[in-house]
């Protein structure tokens, strides 16, 4: 049975829920709580099946043989883009490119469109919530090209400070890299308005969609930005998988960044004609069962009820924010208005890792640590939060079993 | 919860609530700073070594329970030993919370240089991503003693 509207009709949870046969697994004798989502979601019999199905029935290489299960595959392959187009509002299914997941977006955003496009002396805009993957690459360019990173910071309550943002935008900024969501703080950056004002000061806009995709209504083209990256595994899709996005024109003008099979049209030893995009940044065989694992991923969760998936989600945040605020000596990390899914919170008696040790013996499943956001804890001046977080299954029991097993932790280190 | 007190046993909750030879004491000749990437705590080891021997040895920083009371519990064992002792104990003690050895129930465990007082950290063997957590203090300590200058280790 599947929660898919096809189905029938309304968001229900039960049913949701009975698409994931993990969730009947139980831990350490426990049930499983498993708010751990935003680290990596959990995966539906629809993704499953479909991955095994490439196996067993028809697999073999793409863009390559002219026999019947190469061009199967070829066909199911590329159909993923057409379904990812539509997810995220793109305008042609040849901008859309299959990655590794978002690091590998960024990465080749800075390594094609960067190095061709900057020099010293420009500038591009972070902010103080993003994750190291959207920190490290730009670093290396700054180090190779000489190019300045300016990072704009966020408010006590982890709302980014968006004047900051207007004073950090000069002439001679050339990108902004942002995060729609942040995955430490879950704060919602108003990522329309920073495209407008980016493009207003002449700048190009990637957004990091790693964290946003699962849970935001994402139209690219609504949201006015140049790029954007998002991974299949948070998007209950297998991992190694992912997109970048990119508008058409500016693919069209990038070099390519990995050479290889698959991403050329001709070559001799004199010289190498390259692919028109996607294929010019797709070299080497692709993670074929992977792309069609996240075709069924994205099907699955369009099929859902998407405004009772928004108001479900918006309804398990207040749940688990109003339950964890009646915990003694709890502070929340990142309260900002704008705020989807993530749970960060720090306890003045003990120590992440403690109390992610104690939760796990009561079946409850949460990222402990910095969440690869070290700038983030530093702004806080901690080393680690605890991070429950909230995916599309994510019930009020799991909430209640959360709540339940911090009074041990309570009872251990209190 | 009998799994869990295995692992957060009462001395090592009393060690992490009130760690011993923390803060840095003065004087002292050997320093490293260690990391858990895993966590992002840090920490620091002081020692003073004269003779080959470990006078005194002291650490700050913040850390979870285990890290922190394997520190504070490592300082008040290595204590006066020489350097050579504390590599025999850090060998033993490593091979102990990495479940390849165990802490034996004889005297010589319980005397001069025997184990007995670290086989409360042997319980985090049965959590491999919290073995790190025991370690970083003894990996610091031995990088200190190696460098004989400042250093920084990181366990991951």
């Amino acid at each position: 049975m599947s929660a898919t509207k096809q189905m029938g009709g309304a968001f229900d949870i039960a049913r949701v829920r009975a698409d994931f046969p993990i969730l009947a697994e139980k831990v350490r004798g426990k049930r499983l709580a498993f708010l751990d989502s935003a680290a990596s979601a959990q995966k539906p019999g629809a993704v499953i099946e479909a991955l095994s199905n490439v196996y067993s029935r028809e697999y073999a290489n793409v863009n390559r043989g002219v026999h019947y299960l190469s061009e199967r595959t070829t066909v199911a392959y590329d159909a993923v883009r057409g379904k990812v187009r539509k997810l995220i509002n793109a305008g042609r299914d040849e901008e859309i490119i299959f990655t590794s997941g978002t690091t590998e977006g960024i990465n080749l955003v800075a390594q094609s469109w960067g190095r061709a496009n900057l020099k010293a002396g420009d500038e591009v805009l972070l902010t103080e919530m993003e994750h190291h993957s959207n920190i490290v690459p730009w670093q290396m360019l700054r180090d190779e090209l000489g190019i300045a990173l300016k990072v704009v910071p966020f408010g006590e309550d982890g709302a980014l400070d968006m004047n900051a943002f207007r004073a950090a935008l000069t002439d001679r900024t050339r990108l902004v890299a942002v995060t729609q969501v942040s995955n430490a703080l879950g704060t919602i950056n108003p990522v329309r308005e920073i495209c407008r004002l980016a493009h207003d000061a002449g700048a190009r806009v990637l957004v990091d969609g790693a964290q946003g995709i699962p849970h935001m209504h994402t139209d690219v083209q609504a949201m006015g930005a140049d790029f954007y990256a998002f991974s299949g595994h948070k998007l209950y899709g297998p991992t190694g998988t992912g997109v970048l996005w990119a508008r058409a024109d500016l693919l069209e003008a990038m070099p390519p960044w990995k050479g290889g099979g698959d991403m050329i049209l001709s070559v001799s030893f004199a010289r190498t004609d390259y692919a028109p995009p996607p294929h010019k940044f797709e070299a080497g065989t692709p993670n074929i069962a992977g792309v069609i694992g996240l075709g069924a991923a994205v099907d699955w969760f369009t099929g859902l009820d998407s405004k009772g998936l928004d108001a479900h989600e918006a309804e398990m945040l207040a749940y688990g924010t109003e339950g964890l605020m009646q915990v003694p000596g709890l502070k929340l990390i990142g309260t900002a208005k704008a705020k989807c899914a993530v749970l960060s919170f720090v306890l003045d008696y003990a120590h992440p890792h403690d109390i992610g040790t104690i939760l796990d013996s009561e079946g409850v499943a949460v990222r402990t640590g910095h969440h690869c956001a070290q700038p983030v804890m530093e702004h806080f001046d901690i080393a680690a939060t605890v991070r429950p977080s909230i995916g599309a299954y994510t019930c009020r029991e799991d909430i209640d079993q959360l709540i339940a097993a911090l009074g041990k932790v309570r009872e251990m280190f209190g | 919860m009998s799994d869990l007190r295995e692992l957060y046993q009462e001395v090592i909750l009393d060690h992490s609530r009130h760690p011993r030879n923390f803060g840095h004491h003065e004087p002292s000749n050997r320093e490293a700073k260690g990391h858990n990437p895993l966590c992002g705590d840090q920490l620091k080891i002081y020692a003073l070594v004269e003779d080959g021997r470990i006078k005194d040895v002291s650490f700050e920083g913040r850390g979870c329970a285990i890290s922190t009371a394997s520190a504070s519990m490592m300082t008040e064992m290595l204590k006066g030993r020489t350097e050579q002792e504390a590599e025999e104990i850090f060998n033993r003690f490593h091979a102990v919370v990495t479940g390849e050895q165990d802490i034996g129930d004889d005297e010589a465990e319980q005397g001069e240089g025997g184990l007995d007082k670290l086989r409360v950290l042997a319980g985090v063997r049965d959590y491999p991503m919290r073995v790190k957590c025991a370690t970083l203090a003894w990996h610091t300590l031995k990088a200190a003693l190696e460098a004989k200058g400042g250093s920084t280790v990181v366990t991951e």
